[in-house]
């Protein structure tokens, strides 16, 4: 979705503002909210794909006006509305109006240092060779769809060169078609693209500037070299 | 004006009810928490547990500690560029937004910077959470159009000729900035070599600090 979070190259938001002594949280809110959604997506009824998305597909009011941690609060929301989890009511009332969804994995706090240090890993074994090789010329392809993607709009439609291969990693364009799971999973190679300011940017391009971005391969199309 | 909004926010507000605002979320963020209690999907330890974990445990403290030990050994520095994954989980530092670890290092021909221009992807086991700076708007859209005007709202000024390759982490693949280390510190230990690592130095909006300047 071409949608406000796709920030690379917007132009207009000032300086970028940096505080000494940054705290951790600005707020005793923010904290909690940092780990409620961690907590709560440990549920496995969602994925970090389908995460990003309820962020991403917010309202663009919602996603400009507030700090970074209320968007995350009102994604969490959204995905607790979607699932039933919760409701509205609940929400608004703040105590439960109903029945429990059953089944519901809990995270434990003595289970957190375990799940925290696993982390869950994107890449996938492949049975399908890589269509790309380190150096090759790729164009990234001139796509607006209209659902999740990680394909920046700066880079789209622009040559550059692959110069790292990560192996299949999960395409997170697939991995939020189904909101509960089991997700579609599906995995595709991925590969750092570099491509030149001067490409990007034009003649406005700083002096000796390359930008990358990871791409999976349907992202990409082979370029004939020059 | 609060720096961590994402866009400017109108200044259409007086004082109080700023203040307002700001009790307003920590009563709907609690009143969230207590119906995920009730309802039976969450144990609040767990929310007190991932907390503590990232004010304390985990932070740029990690990755200073993985730099220092790059500068001092040649075969871990290797090895982190080979496979950074690897190399960091060695030290124990592991799991949630580090998954799959590449690790960039600075030279005298090029700098790197590191963003995500599309939500906030940031190496935790390393670095801990990110600070608002770099999920804000300013930086995010910046960062891949005119990294030396953003690098000087930090103060730095990268010598001419040197290239700068800004890495944009759009997939779950998290960048760590090796700094050049500072000269004047051979023979230091690794935890002396920690003291000149900062966070903005493994972001790549910094530099490391050098041999006199006070930590």
């Amino acid at each position: 979705m071409n949608g406000l979070h796709d920030m690379g190259g917007q132009q207009g938001y000032g300086p970028v503002l940096i505080e000494a002594r940054e705290p951790l949280f600005h707020s005793a809110w923010e904290r909690r909210a940092l780990g409620l959604t961690v907590a709560m997506g440990a549920s496995g009824l969602w994925n970090i794909d389908l995460a990003r998305s309820a962020r991403e597909s917010l309202p663009p009011t919602d996603y400009a006006n507030g700090p970074y941690y209320a968007i995350w609060l009102k994604a969490l929301q959204k995905l607790l509305i979607e699932r039933g989890l919760i409701s509205a009511q609940e929400l608004a009332q703040g105590q439960p109006l109903g029945p429990s969804v059953g089944g519901v994995r809990v995270l434990k706090g003595h289970e957190v240092d375990a799940a925290l240090a696993q982390g869950s890993r994107a890449d996938r074994p492949s049975t399908q060779a890589p269509r790309f090789v380190l150096g090759q010329r790729v164009r990234a392809l001139n796509m607006h769809p209209q659902g999740h993607t990680r394909l920046p709009r700066y880079v789209r439609g622009h040559v550059g060169t692959v110069v790292l291969h990560h192996g299949s990693h999960v395409l997170p364009d697939r991995h939020v078609q189904k909101m509960l799971p089991p997700f579609d999973g599906a995995a595709e190679h991925l590969y750092t693209v570099v491509f030149e300011g001067t490409a990007l940017w034009g003649a406005q391009a700083e002096a000796g500037l390359q930008v990358s971005v990871d791409a999976w391969e349907s992202y990409l199309s082979a370029e004939p070299t020059p | 004006m609060p720096s961590d909004h994402v866009q400017a926010h109108p200044h259409d507000h007086d004082h109080d009810h700023d203040h307002s605002t700001l009790g307003e979320m920590d009563l709907r963020v609690r009143a969230l928490e207590t119906l995920l209690t009730q309802k039976g999907y969450l144990d609040p330890a767990a929310v007190d547990r991932i907390i503590e974990t990232y004010e304390v445990h985990v932070g740029p403290h990690n990755g200073a500690k993985v730099v220092a030990r790059a500068w001092a050994e040649p075969d871990f520095r290797d090895w982190l560029l080979r496979d950074a994954t690897a190399a960091i989980a060695s030290m124990d530092y592991t799991g949630r937004q580090g998954e799959h670890m590449v690790a960039v290092a600075n030279t005298a021909e090029t700098h790197n910077m590191v963003v995500c221009t599309l939500c906030s992807c940031y190496p935790w086991p390393v670095l801990g959470l990110p600070p608002v700076w770099y999920k804000s708007a300013a930086y995010r859209s910046r960062a891949v159009l005119e990294p030396r005007a953003v690098l000087a709202d930090f103060g730095v000024q990268l010598p001419a000729g040197q290239s700068i390759r800004v890495w944009d982490s759009t997939a779950e693949v998290r960048y760590l900035v090796l700094p050049e280390r500072p000269v004047g510190t051979e023979g230091w230990s690794q935890a002396q070599l920690a003291t000149r690592v900062t966070r903005d130095a493994m972001i790549g909006t910094g530099l490391a600090l050098s041999a006199q300047a006070a930590p």
